[in-house]
């Protein structure tokens, strides 16, 4: 553990993406297994451990902390792990004791460590302490210059002193493997938990017991996303990033076989899956300048529908399997039992998952009630009745066609759906007509006419695809682009600030922001229509809260209440991507995806937009997506020009 | 009486009506007295200024010889008489110079420690806890998250990386006054004998530390050193320098970072911060709390930092409490790091 906590600690300051790469190859280089199998498992996000919540490590140290003292920790801290690592108090050592034995059990002994000696938190040891060594009497005015200063009292297991470095060389010998950690906070009860995580956290430092807590809890937030720890795998040996990426799906922790091939001393392995998950090819969005260089005659266009991206495979194991997978390859099927007949064929398909109701796309807004479930009613099934749209034939007949170019998939693919209809459940996304790039445009801002009909509100949006581009897993930069309708967009006043999180914790980062309720812009009040926290360029940001800083009028906790009158406050462009009704916010409304656009330092919150305007914008039944003519927003997603400045 | 006759906060900072003076005053005043020399405790443009030898000196080299009407010097220790008030410095442990003030009335001592730390610092006369009935704290590092550790082995770390990177320079940003010496005169005390490289604009403060007789070793001007000198050397600039252009001339260096801030990951990361070296001038959680018990003290004033927790856990201990909500300190040190001052 201490070398893993040693890793993380290092990727989480190292900057340079080879530089992380090269930490953590040298990691697995110098690391057996299963040790490194495990490492690579906690940074590709493969490992969950399903009673280590957070609630359990609020639980911990809420016995060891004043709360009060705990809440304006972790406020300012912004991470849970970290804060209760940093505030974790030292276990009671006296001298020449020796330290806690190994918590994690040798084979079935008994895991609950006994609870510490000491329960008392930190700060009522202190107060334990006694106050002066040798308080001057009050009245004595000999302060001489040369006396040499009492050292204030220093409690049991206050500092980093001796001790302290006594007690590392000491855990350096008794290192708790990772696969134990692993093994234990996998295989242990729910009521063991407790005493075990806080024996460990008792022999660790600040850094192991930041790491422990990160690992536990999922989510490491380094900056080394899965695909940087597979090319590290990669470059054990002379393998390409995207060859761990295609026998990924069929590994399982602790991967030895992986490293065996990557080192050059096993075989590549092979996956038994009958119906193995195929890692996803993405898309770039297109900028303007973008076009320039690209030749229409080179890319085919379809549409882009707002639902979920899915893979839906069916393969032969004894009998038919049918999985449906997420984007990032989460088996997703139980909570679709609806289209497991969807394949009438084995192969694999790419495609998006809608809510079909009598043959119209419904809005993003209905698929979201079917999403997120473990298992689902027939009821629920009968009212909201899953669909795929399919895009893209990754394998069929026992034959891989990644490799062949997209214009020959396609056409196996229409030949395959027109062989099996399969219920209806499963159809083509149509290609859209273009010769030039602005009938594609013309085709973009109105889907309706251009082919997609009554569905046109589902489109978010065109893709465009070189006929010549194989199936690549990840995100080249190149074959593949998405242009998405340009976004709605309302002219919004700042109300709260609130501190983010993680990254940016010292910057408030996360905006409510309003509109006017009055006839006219400016009159009224502002009510809260919606909540942003990206968009904006880190210049921005920390303009946005050194305008935060220095106009709060009221502070809650970790929000902070800005001035906004019709005179003074901050006015930001919001982009979003619809409108729904929601009995759940004030205004009335709740937005998709919304985000800042611009800030509008130029613009009184007077001038800002008004309820009224929102509310033309959504349709006439709950949840529909709205349906007012899109505003295009002036640069979103860029910056503003220099002049534009407060 | 009530303790603020004595002294009190007002938008210019503590002002003592009896005895006619602000304590390091955020604003042009008739008669100061200043704790210590950073910028946001020491301005310029005071009619008469009572300070340590030292912060008189730091002021006249930041400011120029006219930084004040008139100046007097105050000795540790030296029992002075402002208009009927008793006036005593103290030292404070945070910078060379940085003292804490002692103020007595009609029965009541009222101690201003401006910013201090009880730990070891070769660089500073050490903190002195002074009895007294009111104990005015700042609150830089009050938060039980902050814990510092050795400044001992902060320092292996970036010997450490030296070791290991013998080839890239290590730039280390650090508060040009008080810091940057400190972070030498520990390199020096961990047994590093190459010259220590400077930016520019700390090399009249660390002159000074020099002439005072804090042992920093050999230490030249960054600008005049040749490549193969900058290769693998220690270079110790202001914070802000290290996303400055500046830094281009050192090729690939190491990024390095002095301050209590490092403590917090985010903190470094958001600056790209590839060594943060966790060294403060200022107590931390552990620090505060022993350094107040010691005054004896019966209240606690709070002015800048994270008042709130620090004035929660008083309450715990039993000591009346309250923030002075006291703006214009913590520039040093502060809880932002968008930009860094200095």
């Amino acid at each position: 553990m201490n070398r893993f906590a040693a890793l993380l600690d290092r990727l989480a300051y190292e900057p340079r993406r080879n530089g992380k790469i090269a930490l953590i190859a040298d990691y697995f280089r110098h690391t057996p297994d299963p040790e490194r199998g495990w490492a690579l498992a906690a940074l590709t996000g493969a490992l969950t451990f399903r009673n280590a919540k957070a609630g359990l490590i609020r639980q911990l140290i809420s016995e060891r902390t004043d709360p009060v003292l705990f809440a304006l920790s972790y406020d300012y801290v912004g991470d849970l792990s970290e804060t209760v690592a940093l505030m974790w108090p030292a276990p009671p050592r006296r001298g020449g004791e020796a330290p806690s034995p190994n918590p994690l059990p040798q084979g079935e002994r008994a895991l609950a460590a006994p609870p510490s000696p000491n329960p008392l938190p930190q700060k009522e040891r202190a107060l334990e302490a006694p106050p002066s060594p040798n308080p001057l009497p009050m009245g004595e005015r000999a302060f001489p210059a040369a006396r040499p200063a009492p050292s204030p009292p220093r409690g049991e297991g206050w500092g980093e002193g001796e001790a302290h470095s006594a007690g590392e060389s000491g855990r350096e010998e008794e290192d708790v493997p990772l696969s134990a950690i692993v093994h234990a906070f996998t295989h242990m009860g729910r009521a063991e938990l407790p005493a075990v995580l806080a024996a460990l956290l008792d022999r660790l430092d600040e850094t192991g017991r930041w790491a422990l807590l990160k690992l536990i809890t999922g989510g490491l937030r380094i900056g080394v996303s899965a695909r940087l720890a597979k090319t590290a795998v990669a470059t054990l040996g002379s393998l390409a990033p995207d060859d761990i990426e295609l026998v990924w799906p069929g590994m399982a922790p602790p991967y030895e076989s992986l490293f065996a091939w990557a080192e050059g001393t096993g075989p590549r392995p092979e996956t038994d899956d009958p119906a193995p998950f195929r890692p996803v090819m993405l898309s770039h969005p297109i900028e303007d300048a973008d076009f320039a260089a690209l030749d229409p005659a080179a890319f085919r266009a379809e549409w882009k529908w707002d639902g979920i991206r899915v893979q839906a495979v069916r393969g032969a194991d004894g009998r038919h399997v049918t999985r449906l997978y997420s984007r990032t390859g989460e088996d997703i099927s139980p909570a679709f039992p609806d289209l497991a007949g969807a394949l009438g064929f084995d192969g694999a398909v790419d495609g998006e998952l809608l809510i079909l109701r009598e043959g119209r796309v419904q809005s993003f807004n209905v698929l979201q009630q079917r999403l997120n479930r473990k298992s689902v009613s027939p009821k629920l099934v009968a009212e909201f009745p899953a669909h795929i749209r399919a895009y893209d034939l990754l394998f069929a007949g026992g034959e891989d066609l990644r490799g062949l170019p997209f214009e020959t998939r396609r056409a196996r693919l229409e030949a395959l759906l027109a062989a099996h209809p399969a219920e209806g459940r499963l159809d083509l996304s149509p290609l859209v007509p273009f010769t030039r790039w602005e009938d594609l445009a013309a085709a973009r801002a109105d889907p309706g006419a251009h082919g997609a009909g009554a569905d046109a509100e589902a489109v978010e949006g065109v893709m465009l695809k070189r006929a010549d581009s194989p199936y690549l897993p990840g995100r080249p930069r190149g074959p593949w682009w998405k242009w998405k309708r340009d976004p709605h967009s309302v002219d919004a006043v700042l109300m709260y600030a609130q501190r983010g999180h993680g990254k940016r914790s010292s910057f408030y980062s996360d905006y409510t922001f309003g509109v006017w309720t009055g006839e006219t812009s400016g009159t009224g009040e502002l009510v809260p229509v919606g909540k942003a926290y990206f968009g904006f360029t880190d210049a921005e940001l920390a303009e946005i809260d050194r305008f935060v800083r220095r106009n709060t009028v009221n502070r809650f906790g970790p929000v902070r209440e800005v001035v906004h009158t019709a005179s003074e406050g901050l006015v930001l462009e919001v982009a979003f991507e619809g409108l729904a009704r929601s009995p759940r916010h004030r205004s009335g409304l709740a937005m998709r995806f919304p985000r800042v656009a611009r800030l509008r330092w130029d613009k009184p919150p007077g001038e800002a937009d008004r309820l009224a305007t929102l509310e033309a914008m959504i349709g006439t039944g709950d949840g529909e997506r709205a349906r007012a003519p899109r505003r295009p927003s002036r640069v979103v997603g860029k910056r503003p020009a220099a002049s534009e400045g407060a | 009486m009530r303790p603020e006759e004595l002294l009190h906060s007002t938008p210019q900072g503590l002002y003592s009506p009896a005895g006619g003076f602000y304590i390091d005053p955020t604003r042009p005043v008739p008669r100061a007295l200043i704790t210590h020399g950073h910028s946001d405790h020491a301005r310029a443009g005071h009619g008469a200024v009572m300070a340590t030898r030292e912060t008189l000196d730091i002021m006249a080299i930041r400011y120029g010889d006219a930084f004040a009407g008139a100046t007097q010097a105050a000795r540790f220790g030296e029992q002075l008489v402002v208009n009927g008030v008793g006036v005593t410095f103290h030292p404070a442990g945070h910078i060379l110079g940085s003292a804490q003030i002692a103020l007595e009335w009609k029965g009541c001592t009222i101690v201003a420690s401006g910013d201090y730390k009880p730990g070891a610092d070769p660089t500073a006369a050490p903190f002195e806890p002074v009895r007294c009935h009111v104990f005015i704290s700042e609150a830089t590092f009050g938060l039980p998250v902050f814990r510092h550790p050795d400044p001992l082995k902060e320092t292996g770390k970036l010997t450490a990386s030296l070791a290991l990177f013998p080839d890239r320079a290590h730039l280390v940003g650090a508060y040009a006054l008080g810091k940057a010496q400190r972070v030498m005169a520990l390199l020096r005390a961990a047994g590093y004998t190459r010259p220590i490289l400077l930016h520019g604009a700390m090399e009249r403060l660390t002159a000074y530390y020099a002439s005072r007789g804090i042992d920093l070793g050999e230490v030249r001007p960054a600008r005049d050193a040749t490549p193969t000198e900058r290769a693998g050397a220690v270079v110790i600039c202001p914070p802000s320098a290290l996303s400055d252009v500046w830094s281009r001339r050192f090729g690939d260096p190491v990024t390095a970072f002095a301050s209590g801030w490092m403590r917090i990951r985010a903190r470094a990361r958001q600056n790209g911060v590839e060594l943060p070296l966790i060294l403060s001038d200022h107590a931390d959680w552990d620090d505060l709390q022993a350094s107040i018990l010691a005054t004896g003290c019966e209240e606690l004033w709070v002015t800048h930092g994270q008042e709130d927790a620090l004035v929660h856990w008083a309450g715990l201990a039993g000591l009346r409490a309250r923030p002075l909500h006291m703006v214009g300190y913590g520039e040093e040190e502060r809880d932002t790091s968008i930009t860094f001052s200095d």
